[in-house]
């Protein structure tokens, strides 16, 4: 039964990435732009054109060119960057940890933020702190994750210049690391000089991405709090004699949570395709900033490579969100 | 006389525009008695205890009168104080089991956390208290039942585990708000027996709150008789059976259907008592609202 369910959910998985890895060949091909174009000087005759199309595999039919595509995919292959003579995979995988830590951190923040303006304003309902919550949280929600990004970059790389506001690490700095996933490796290895540097370059990227989702969290997961302690079991712990914010934390926050987590599962994702613009906004090396690189050159195969990687995060999330879901609500453990 | 385990003197609440939802309510609950508190929906009879645990809505506010709990004054304590004393020294059998129960958290230590995290105890003192108080509700099989999340029992048998949850950390005073009104009418007689065996059992006192004639019958010494939120009339239960007073008592017990003749005897409050009762609020509230302005 469970095997079952299993099988089932892994073979919606690879219908979706099917279905998304079609509507990309197609579109970047049916786009205006054409790599070759890109790639030789102006005036190179025909021929020189010809060839150079037929050699990417480019004078085939869509159809074809999919299925060879395709083809290569299902061995692992995903071909050769257009742009950058290398191979696809590679370069997606080299800048892909980079990204999971930034969309990561973002995530942490969003959660640590909103849930304590949650519980604080659920504890405070009906006062002033509440009002002010509602005000802050409605101020971060109307502001999209790349102007909040430019305003960071003015207050704190600008005006008062605290944090780092380009790159992923300070380049003078000589990196031990083996992976690239450099925030964890650095607490790993114990080079906290080198997780400092790090965060103080991620923070801000991290902020304008988490801030949105923080205002999110904060107003659902704060509505459903304050429906969960009128209900009947948390009149009768407040009876036994645990103080409001206990109250919260053992009994409504489990089961306010749940429709939260649901929607904190859409919007990571939107957090993860806000990281495209805020990578470039901060010169952060991630999957992100590549993906524009890719798209201004008509790197087809980088392109296809990126958003296939995307798609299949937003599927790992949307199982992972499904499987923590059951993890907290006993009634569909065992459904 | 012993100082009373619950005394109410003169306690009215108001809802933000003013109106009194009760109205200079005094009753008292001795030791070891059940004292039932009889009314008809929205008679404030569920507000009384609310007011008593220290959980009324936020809209409602206390504006006058004491409540004494083993004669230390609930008004005159911190929050924190106040919160720590009913705690340990009271405890709620809720109206619904169906939701008084968290549907996230096992039975076990729903049951067990006052007594681990208010009161201090250790956990396997508490277990065995539970598992005791689980043997007098007679629940038969308390591994399965401490183990299970809530939607995992029936009705009757979650009634069964906040009874014995109440009944646990030996409170002085009982507020069973309406316990029996959820439940199948089979499961009813049986939830009215353990509660009365366990109450002789510990001797704690009820405040028993509820709308059935026929309950305030079988399980309560002293009763009163509460109208919009107004003690009406207060007696013993016996007296009141036999000799009621007021127009609306007896108005209340002519509504009670009889199992020999259910439909003969069934009548509605009639208009005159309603009137009687207008009146009688309203010079109440005339002559509270003098010095309330």
């Amino acid at each position: 039964m469970l095997l079952q369910r299993f099988l089932i959910r892994l073979l919606t998985m690879a219908i979706t990435l099917f279905g998304v890895a079609v509507v990309v060949f197609v579109v970047i091909r049916v786009a205006p732009g054409d790599p070759i174009a890109m790639m030789l000087p102006p005036g190179a005759s025909d021929a020189d054109i010809a060839r150079l199309r037929a050699l990417y595999g480019l004078d085939k039919t869509i159809v074809q060119q999919f299925f060879i595509w395709l083809g290569g995919v299902v061995r692992g292959d995903f071909g050769t960057s257009i742009s950058l003579r290398q191979d696809v995979l590679g370069l997606v995988f080299n800048r892909l940890p980079a990204t999971l830590e930034l969309a990561t951190v973002a995530l942490l923040m969003a959660v640590a933020i909103g849930g304590s303006a949650a519980i604080l304003g659920a504890r405070e309902r009906g006062t002033a702190v509440e009002a002010g919550i509602d005000i802050a949280s409605g101020t971060a929600l109307s502001i999209p994750d790349f102007l909040w990004g430019l305003v960071l970059i003015l207050l704190f790389g600008v005006l008062i210049p605290v944090f780092d506001i380009s790159g992923r690490v300070s380049p003078q700095l000589d990196l031990p690391f083996v992976t690239q996933f450099y925030l964890v490796e650095s607490m790993l290895r114990l080079r906290f000089d080198l997780t400092w540097d790090l965060l103080k370059h991620m923070l801000m990227p991290a902020v304008a991405l988490a801030l949105p989702l923080a205002a999110i969290i904060a107003q659902l997961l704060k509505q459903s709090l304050k429906e969960v302690l009128d209900l009947d079991y948390v009149v009768l712990a407040r009876v036994k004699g645990f103080s409001e914010t206990q109250v919260i934390l053992r009994e409504a926050l489990k089961n306010a949570a749940l429709p939260t987590l649901t929607l904190v599962g859409v919007q990571f994702t939107f957090l993860i395709g806000g990281t495209v613009i805020v990578e470039r906004l901060f010169s952060y090396e991630g999957l992100g900033n590549m993906a524009i690189d890719a798209v201004i050159n008509r790197d087809l195969p980088l392109i296809q490579g990126i958003v296939l990687v995307f798609a299949l995060l937003f599927v790992l999330i949307n199982l992972a969100v499904d499987m923590m879901y059951a993890l907290l609500n006993p009634r569909l453990r065992h459904g | 006389m012993s100082a009373a385990c619950l005394d109410i003197r003169s306690l009215s609440a108001v809802l933000p525009n003013g109106q009194r939802v009760l109205r200079s309510v005094s009753l008292s609950v001795q030791p070891g008695e059940v004292r039932a508190l009889v009314g008809e929906s929205g008679a404030g009879k569920t507000m009384i205890g609310k007011a008593v645990l220290g959980v009324l809505p936020p809209s409602v506010r206390i504006a006058e009168g004491d409540m004494l709990l083993e004669g230390e004054d609930l008004g005159q304590l911190q929050p924190k104080a106040r919160r720590t004393l009913i705690g340990a020294r009271t405890a709620l059998i809720p109206q619904d089991p169906l939701t008084a129960l968290n549907p996230s958290r096992r039975i076990g230590p729903q049951m067990t956390d006052r007594l681990v995290r208010i009161l201090g105890w250790s956990d396997e003192r508490a277990d065995n208290r539970i598992r005791q108080l689980l043997d007098e509700v007679q629940i038969r099989d308390p591994e399965r039942v401490l183990k299970s999340y809530p939607h995992e029992l029936s009705g009757g048998m979650r009634q069964r585990v906040l009874i014995a949850a109440a009944f646990a950390a030996e409170p002085r005073l009982i507020v069973a708000d309406e316990p029996t009104t959820a439940l199948d009418v089979t499961v009813q007689k049986q939830i009215l027996r353990l509660i009365a065996q366990l109450q002789r059992d510990h001797g704690t006192a009820i405040l028993f709150v509820t709308h059935d004639l026929g309950v305030v019958a079988k399980i309560s010494q002293r009763v009163s008789v509460l109208y919009a939120g107004k003690v009406v009339e207060e007696a013993e239960t016996a007296a009141l059976f036999a000799a009621p007073q007021h127009p609306y008592t007896r108005a209340l017990m002519a509504a009670t259907p009889r199992y020999t003749d259910p439909l003969a005897s069934l009548r509605p409050v009639d208009d005159a008592v309603l009137a009687g009762l207008a009146a009688e609020i309203a010079a109440a509230d005339q002559a509270w609202r003098r010095p309330h302005g």
